[in-house]
């Protein structure tokens, strides 16, 4: 049975898309899955930098749509997790190198290898969110509590749900309970209200973030981070696991984990 | 008064205009004004022009296509009953007739209350998505900030209204909003906008939103008797 392609997706540039695909794949790594993720923001390549990956590169998506190698030869293996493979982005290319049926075939192909194919869009509307979120079973729209990044995944939401392709689950990104607490920040329930989507992790905003990724060791390998914590935890829900999450619609809950408000 | 040289008027076939006087010079100023007014709501839409007997020229239909394309509007149609004018109408390839489907339709009507369709919306429109229509529309989930929604009649909501709304878009100012939960960045009633007031709302509540004493005033949306 093929296995099931996630597209992380957002709008917004700058919400932790690639953060999240990273540690996404890692944690169902962790978890004993054999995952394939694909850097589909071509000509930014990113994601091989976060999972600590770039010297390992030979060939990339643009290589093998081309016809330049084997799907196999293009997929670098993690050095953590042998399950867990990369295929990485063109960084000399733009975005027309990769068209809407060349995405939805690496994908496919890619499926029939893993268990999970994640796809980590380009921000943006445009052509390239496009041909990352059509071939998606799922799709995790990635947010951050401020009014600009939920327009925008609002607006992706009303894309996927117009083109009638996979349906958006959302992950709050970088919530900081000390500003929700002074009203300074949007609470999670107010996100989830306006954007009506199942919401599938919240995750706190954690200095180790930046650090773990500038050093190409996501946080979801440090136990101790909350961050990292979160993203095992989504990684969990994927795979439909019941995990105890935040009543996102219980004040009383979210009084106790971030103090009163409102 | 003075005679208003054009109307327009939202017809479920496109936008209807009517020319009340002969002047083209008059028609196309009061054209002007008009489409100022509403350019929001009649852009990208397709217009029925009735002369009855009126005549047009080459030079007056050029500009007048030229005038409406300025507003992103497609001149689609003219209606006209003089020969020589069907032959101009026709050398540019607009139509002088309507489909046999759409002119059934075309009564005009007396009441501005039988006038209008209304549309059915069964879906929370998002940021960017837009819904333009000459009728009613009725909304069964929310308009997002970032949403636009213009009726030429009434906007009824069942859910909260946080985007653009704009009702009476063709300037009736009878149009009316209402909502659970009304609280969008901007309110338009026919040629009248107010904003939300900008300090933290109580409580929603269903409201009604209505010109009166020309401003935009809301009020509970209870029974009316």
């Amino acid at each position: 049975m093929a296995g099931t392609i996630i597209t992380i997706s957002s709008g917004k540039g700058g919400v932790g898309k690639t953060t999240t695909a990273a540690n996404l794949s890692l944690a169902l790594a962790m978890l004993g899955k054999r995952v394939i993720c694909i850097d589909a923001d071509i000509g930014l390549r990113n994601l091989d930098l976060m999972l600590g990956l770039e010297n390992r590169i030979v060939y990339d998506i643009v290589n093998y749509i081309e016809g330049r190698c084997r799907l196999r030869q293009a997929l670098v293996r993690d050095k953590r997790f042998p399950e867990l493979f990369l295929l990485p982005a063109a960084q000399t290319r733009n975005k027309d190198a990769v068209g809407q049926e060349d995405m939805a075939r690496v994908a496919h192909e890619a499926a029939e290898l893993a268990d999970y194919v994640i796809i980590d869009s380009p921000a943006g509307i445009e052509h390239g969110f496009r041909i990352a979120a059509k071939p998606a079973n799922r799709v995790l729209i990635v947010t951050n509590p401020e009014v600009t990044a939920v327009r925008d995944a609002d607006r992706v939401v009303g894309l996927l749900e117009a083109e009638g392709w996979a349906p958006a689950q959302l992950i709050l990104n970088r919530l900081k309970p000390e500003l929700i607490r002074r009203g300074q920040m949007l609470d999670p329930d107010t996100v989830v209200d306006l954007l009506a989507i199942d919401i599938i992790g919240i995750v706190p905003e954690d200095p180790n973030v930046l650090t773990a990724s500038n050093q190409g060791q996501p946080v979801v390998l440090d136990d101790r981070s909350g961050a990292g914590a979160a993203f095992r935890d989504v990684a969990r829900r994927l795979l439909g696991e019941e995990v105890p999450f935040t009543p996102i619609k219980s004040p009383s809950f979210l009084q106790k984990l971030f103090g009163s408000h409102g | 008064m003075e005679e208003i040289p054009v109307t327009l008027k939202g017809t479920p076939q496109g936008i209807l205009l009517t020319p009340r006087v002969d002047n083209w010079e008059a028609i196309s100023r009061g054209l002007t004004l008009a489409l100022q007014d509403a350019d929001a709501f009649f852009r990208g839409g397709r217009v029925i022009v009735e002369l009855g007997g009126r005549t047009i020229t080459h030079e007056q239909l050029v500009a007048l296509r030229e005038l409406l394309e300025a507003h992103e509007m497609d001149l689609w149609a003219i209606l006209t009953d003089d020969p020589t004018t069907m032959r101009v109408v026709r050398s540019y390839g607009i139509r002088t007739r309507l489909p046999a489907a759409a002119a059934a339709q075309r009564e005009p009507l007396e009441s501005a209350e039988a006038e209008y369709n209304a549309m059915l919306v069964q879906r929370t429109l998002r940021s960017g998505q837009r819904i333009h229509y000459p009728g009613h529309i009725i909304i069964m989930g929310d308009i997002n900030p970032g949403a636009e929604v213009v009726a030429g009649g009434s906007i009824i909501v069942w859910g909260h209204i946080r985007g653009l709304v704009h009702a009476g878009a063709l300037g009736d100012e009878s149009a009316v909003i209402c909502a659970l939960d009304l609280a969008p960045a901007q309110l338009r009633i026919a040629g009248y906008i107010s904003r939300t007031p900008e300090e933290r709302r109580r409580k929603p509540q269903p409201e009604i939103a209505s010109v009166s004493q020309n401003r935009i005033i809301a009020e509970p949306w209870t029974a009316r008797g």
